[in-house]
C-alpha cells in the first residue's frame, strides 16, 4: 500500500512528459512572440484585441527585464522572440546597447511617438508614460510647502518621508535623472537628505508607501501615479493627493513602458505591424487605461481617474538617459545609505 | 535473464568503473551551471567590488551571520524540541500535533513573509486596530527588522529539522533511554546526554537544509527589504547592470555554504549511528504545568506558522475569487505536473548517485556526488542563468552538428520543459539526495555482500534488497522535492516554456507590486496543493 503515492506521481509524470514532449513539438515560429516585462494582465487584453483585428496570433512570456534580456542574449540568432517589451526605458537602453534590438524605420512611429519617448536610432519606442510624483496626505501637509524632489531633502520633512527601496528601477531612474541635471555631488546631498527624512525603512513596493501615508506612518512619499490609481479604483475616498513637483523647472520625472523588435526576430514584418498598431488611438487608450498610465501619443483620451489629477509638465530629457546613468545612480544610493 | 551479452556488458561496466563514470557525468551536468557561475571570477568587475567593499558588503556579511545563527538556532530549538515532545512524550493534543506540525512546510517562505508584513506593519490590520483602541502612540515591534525575518524563516523551515529528528528519536527506541535512566539520569539529562547526541546526524541534516534554503532565499528577504547576498546579487545584476558581479557574489555565497558543510562534516567525524529498533516506546507522561506547557508550545508554533497565515489569507481572498478563470486551473495543473515530474526524476538520479557512492568509494566519485548536490545553496535565479548559459552552449553545439542536415530551426534545450525539469533537478538534488542517502545509510553493507555471495547480480541487489528497504526514504525524497518545486519561483520564471505559468509565478507578480490581498487566492491554492505531498508525508511517517 505504501507505494500508492509513488504510482500516483509516476502516472502524473508520464502524463506530463507526454504533454511536455508534444509541447516541444509545436515549437514552430508561426506566432508572433513577445518577451514581456509588463505583467500578463496588462498585456493580454491588448494582444487579444490585436489578434482580433489583424488575425496575427501573439504569444508571450513574462519575467523581469534582466532575465528576459539574458535569455535573448544567450539564444542569439536562434531566439523565438520577435519583440522585447519592458516597463522602463533603462532596460530598453541596455537592450539596444547590447545589440539585442534592431532599428526600425517607420514614419508612423516617428510621427506618433514624441521624440523624448523613443530611441533616437529607432530601436525602441515608448507606449505609455509613467509619472513618478509626490503623494501627500492633505490633512497633514500643506501643498504650498511642497516644491520639488530636491525639496524633500529639507529638514522640514524629518521622519515624515516614505519611499520604496532603492533596489527598484523606478527610484534608480529618478536618481539617474537628478544626476543628469545636477551632477553627482549635488545629487548625493539630496539623496542623503531623503534618507535622513525617512519616517520608516524603505518599503518593498509603492503600494505599501501609499498605505503608510494613509495610516499616518509618514506624511509624504514618492510613487508612480498608477499605484494610487489602483487604490482609488477600489476606494475612491482615499485621503491621498497628488502633487506635481518641479513645475517651475524641468518637470515631473517620467519613464516609459516600451518595446522594440529583436535583432534576430523571425517575423519582423508582423512585429512592426504590432508596434505601429500599438501607437494607434484605440490601442493607446487601452494600453494606458489598463494600468492607469498616461498614453505616449498626444491627444489620446485619459482615464477619468488619471484625468482627475490634472495636467502637468513632464521632464523632456530623453528617457534613455536614465538607463545610461543607472549604475552610477545605484552606487550613489548605496553610498548615501539608501537601501 | 542474464544472457551472455548482458554479462559481458556488466563486466565492461565494472571494468570501466561504471558507477564512477555515472557519478562523474551526473556531477558534471549538474555542476556545470555552478562552474559557469564561478567562472565569472575570471573577469572580476573591479569597480563593483571596490564599491561593494566600501558600502554594502559589511552590512551583507553582518546580516548573513544574523540569519545563519538566528534561523539556525531557532529551527533547532523549535524543530528538536517539538520532535522530542511528540516522539517521546504524551500531552494533550499530541496526536494532532504529530502531523499538524508538518503543515508549515506547505507554506512558501515568501508567502509567510508577505502575510506577516501585511498583517503586522504600521498600516496593517493589527497595528491599525491597536491604534484605534489605545491611541496613535502605542508602541509595536517593527516587523520589518532582523528578528522579523529570522522569525518568519524559522517558522517555515523548522519542519525540516522536526521531521528528520522526530524520525531519529522514534528510531532510537526505548533501549538507550532506559539505559540512561537506569544509570540515574533524569529525563532531561537523558535527553541532552543520550538522545540528542544520537540524533545529531538527523538534526544536522535538517538544519543544513533549512540554512541552505535561508541563504538562497530572495522572495522573503526582499519583502522585508533585508540586505543579504541574494538582494545584493540582484542589485549587482539589475542596478549595477553587471551579471558578472552578480555571478561572482553567488560564487562567494556558495563558498560560504561549502565551508559550512565542510565544518559540519569534520565536526561529525566518523560517528555512525545505525541503531534501529522496533520496540514500542513507552511515552513519558508529562504532568502538572509541563502537560499544558507542551501543548502551548506546540500550539503557538502551529498557530504562528500555519493557522494565523492561513486565516489571514482566507480573509484577504474572500470576495476576490474573480481571479478563478479557466486559465487559473491550468496554473494548478502546471504546478502539479512540474512538481511531480521533477520529484521523480530528481529522486531517481539521487538514488543512483547515493548507491554509486557506496559501491565506488574513491575520492573522485565522492567529489562528483558532492558537486551534483551543490545547486541547493544557489539563489534560484542565478542558478537559472547558469543553467541557461550551459544549455544554450549545448544548443549551439547541436545546431552546429545538425547544420549539414538542414539545421534545427530553433532552440532545442533552452526554453523546453526538459530544460526546466533539469533546472529543478540541479536546484533540489540536495533535498532528494539527503532523504535517499540517510535511509541508505541504515542499510548495512553486509546485506549487499550477503546478497551478492548468494549469486544475486547488482541489479537484483538493487531491486530485491535496496528498493524495499529504501521505499520510505524514496517517498520522503519525492514528496519533499515535489513541495519544493511547486514553491520554486525564479528558475521557473526564467526557464519556463510558453504557457507553463505556475501558481508561484502568479503570487510573485502580485506581491512584487504589494497586492497582498490579490496574491491571497493563488497563495491559498499553492498552500493547499502543497499540502497534498505534506499530508502523504505525514501519513507515511505515522505508520
Amino acid at each position: 500500500m505504501a507505494s500508492r503515492p509513488l504510482f500516483g506521481f509516476t502516472a502524473i509524470a508520464a502524463l506530463a512528459a507526454a504533454v511536455g514532449l508534444t509541447g516541444c513539438g509545436t515549437g514552430d515560429d508561426s506566432e508572433l512572440t513577445v518577451y514581456s516585462a509588463r505583467q500578463e494582465h496588462l498585456i493580454k487584453p491588448i494582444f487579444d484585441r490585436f489578434t482580433e483585428e489583424t488575425g496575427i496570433p501573439v504569444r508571450y512570456i513574462t519575467d523581469s527585464a534582466g532575465p528576459l534580456m539574458e535569455r535573448l542574449r544567450s539564444e542569439g540568432e536562434r531566439t523565438r522572440a520577435d519583440i522585447l517589451m519592458t516597463v522602463d526605458a533603462g532596460n530598453l537602453y541596455m537592450a539596444a546597447d547590447a545589440g539585442l534590438l534592431r532599428p526600425v524605420d517607420s514614419a508612423v512611429l516617428r510621427e506618433r511617438i514624441p521624440e523624448h519617448l523613443r530611441d533616437p536610432e529607432g530601436r525602441w519606442f515608448g507606449y505609455s508614460v509613467r509619472a513618478r510624483t509626490i503623494i501627500y496626505h492633505p490633512d497633514r501637509v500643506d501643498p504650498a510647502n511642497l516644491e520639488s524632489y530636491e525639496g524633500l531633502a529639507d529638514r522640514r520633512w524629518r521622519y515624515r518621508l516614505c519611499m520604496r527601496t532603492s533596489q527598484q528601477v523606478y527610484n534608480q531612474s529618478l536618481v539617474a535623472t537628478l544626476i543628469a541635471h545636477h551632477g553627482e555631488e549635488h545629487t548625493e546631498e539630496t539623496v542623503r537628505g531623503w534618507v535622513a527624512n525617512f519616517g520608516a525603512d524603505p518599503f518593498s513596493n509603492d503600494t505599501s508607501v501609499l498605505n503608510a501615508i494613509r495610516a499616518g506612518q509618514c506624511d509624504v512619499g514618492v510613487t508612480n501615479t498608477y499605484y494610487l490609481g489602483r487604490l482609488l479604483r477600489e476606494n475612491p475616498d482615499l485621503p491621498l493627493a497628488v502633487f506635481w513637483p518641479n513645475q517651475d523647472d524641468r518637470g515631473v520625472h517620467i519613464n516609459v513602458s516600451g518595446a522594440g523588435i529583436t535583432q534576430h526576430a523571425k517575423r519582423p514584418d508582423d512585429a512592426l505591424i504590432l508596434l505601429e498598431w500599438l501607437a494607434g488611438d484605440e490601442a493607446q487608450a487601452l494600453f494606458a487605461a489598463l494600468n492607469l498610465e498616461y498614453p505616449a501619443v498626444e491627444g489620446v483620451q485619459w482615464d477619468p481617474i488619471v484625468a482627475g489629477w490634472g495636467e502637468f509638465k513632464a521632464d523632456t530629457i530623453n528617457v534613455a538617459e536614465a538607463g545610461r546613468l543607472q549604475r552610477q545612480a545605484t552606487m550613489l544610493m548605496d553610498r548615501a545609505g539608501y537601501r | 535473464m542474464t544472457g551472455r551479452p548482458t554479462a559481458r556488458l556488466r563486466r565492461a561496466w565494472q571494468r570501466l568503473g561504471g558507477w564512477r563514470l555515472f557519478a562523474l557525468v551526473t556531477g558534471a551536468v549538474l555542476g556545470a551551471p555552478i562552474v559557469v557561475t564561478a567562472a565569472a571570477w575570471l573577469f572580476p568587475d573591479h569597480e563593483v567590488w571596490n564599491h561593494l567593499a566600501s558600502t554594502l558588503l559589511p552590512e551583507i556579511l553582518r546580516n548573513t551571520v544574523i540569519l545563519v545563527f538566528g534561523v539556525g538556532s531557532l529551527v533547532m530549538v523549535i524543530g528538536v524540541g517539538l520532535a522530542w515532545l511528540t516522539a517521546v512524550c504524551e500531552f494533550p493534543g499530541r496526536r494532532i500535533f504529530d502531523w499538524a506540525l508538518m503543515l508549515p512546510l506547505a507554506v512558501p517562505t515568501y508567502v509567510l513573509a508577505f502575510v506577516f508584513v501585511g498583517m503586522f506593519e504600521f498600516a496593517g490590520p493589527v497595528q491599525s486596530a491597536l491604534r484605534d483602541l489605545f491611541g496613535p502612540d502605542i508602541w509595536f515591534p517593527n516587523i520589518r527588522s532582523a528578528p522579523g525575518v529570522v522569525l518568519v524563516m524559522a517558522l517555515v523551515l523548522y519542519p525540516y529539522v522536526y521531521m528528520l529528528s522526530r524520525a531519529a528519536f522514534l528510531a532510537q527506541g526505548r533501549a538507550p533511554l532506559e539505559a540512561a535512566r537506569v544509570q540515574g539520569l533524569s529525563p532531561t539529562a537523558a535527553f541532552f546526554r543520550v538522545a540528542l547526541p544520537m540524533a545529531r546526524p538527523a538534526i544536522a541534516a535538517g538544519t543544513a537544509l533549512a540554512l541552505m534554503e535561508t541563504l538562497a532565499d530572495f522572495g522573503a528577504v526582499s519583502i522585508f527589504n533585508f540586505q543579504t547576498f541574494t538582494t545584493a546579487i540582484y542589485r549587482a545584476w539589475y542596478g549595477y547592470q553587471s551579471l558578472e558581479a552578480a555571478a561572482q557574489l553567488s560564487a562567494l555565497l556558495l563558498l560560504i555554504v561549502l565551508s559550512g558543510l565542510w565544518l559540519e562534516r569534520r565536526a561529525r567525524g566518523r560517528a555512525r549511528f545505525d541503531q534501529r529498533t522496533h520496540d514500542r516506546l513507552e511515552r513519558i507522561r508529562l504532568r502538572g504545568w509541563k502537560r499544558w506547557g507542551a501543548t502551548a508550545a506546540a500550539g503557538s508554533v502551529l498557530f504562528l506558522g500555519f493557522l494565523l497565515p492561513a486565516t489571514q489569507l482566507v480573509i484577504w481572498a474572500w470576495g476576490r475569487l474573480d481571479v478563478l478563470d479557466p486559465g487559473y486551473y491550468s496554473l494548478i495543473l502546471n504546478t502539479l505536473t512540474l512538481g511531480g515530474i521533477a520529484a521523480v526524476v530528481t529522486v531517481s538520479v539521487a538514488l543512483l548517485l547515493a548507491y554509486g557512492r557506496r559501491v565506488q568509494t574513491d575520492p573522485i566519485t565522492q567529489r562528483a556526488v558532492t558537486a551534483a548536490t551543490l545547486g541547493y545553496a544557489m539563489p534560484g535565479s542565478v542558478l537559472a542563468v547558469g543553467i541557461m548559459l550551459s544549455f544554450t552552449w549545448i544548443d549551439h553545439g547541436l545546431a552546429w552538428l545538425a547544420a549539414p542536415w538542414g539545421g534545427l530551426g530553433s532552440t532545442f534545450l533552452a526554453g523546453s520543459v526538459g530544460a526546466l525539469i533539469l533546472a529543478y533537478v540541479v536546484r533540489f538534488m540536495a533535498v532528494g539526495y539527503g532523504a535517499v542517502d540517510s535511509s541508505l545509510e541504515r542499510i548495512r553493507p553486509v546485506l549487499r555482500d550477503a546478497a551478492r555471495s548468494l549469486g544475486a547480480g547488482e541489479r537484483e541487489v538493487i531491486r530485491r534488497v535496496y528498493i524495499p528497504m529504501l521505499r520510505p526514504g524514496i517517498l520522503t525524497g519525492i514528496l519533499l522535492v515535489g513541495v519544493d518545486v511547486m514553491k520554486e519561483m525564479p528558475a521557473t520564471l526564467l526557464m519556463r516554456p510558453f504557457g507553463w505559468d505556475t501558481l508561484a509565478l502568479r503570487i510573485f507578480e502580485l506581491t512584487v507590486e504589494g497586492h497582498w490581498e490579490r496574491a491571497a487566492v493563488p497563495a491559498i491554492t499553492l498552500v493547499v496543493v502543497g499540502l497534498i505531498p505534506v499530508i502523504l508525508l505525514v501519513v507515511r511517517s505515522s505508520r
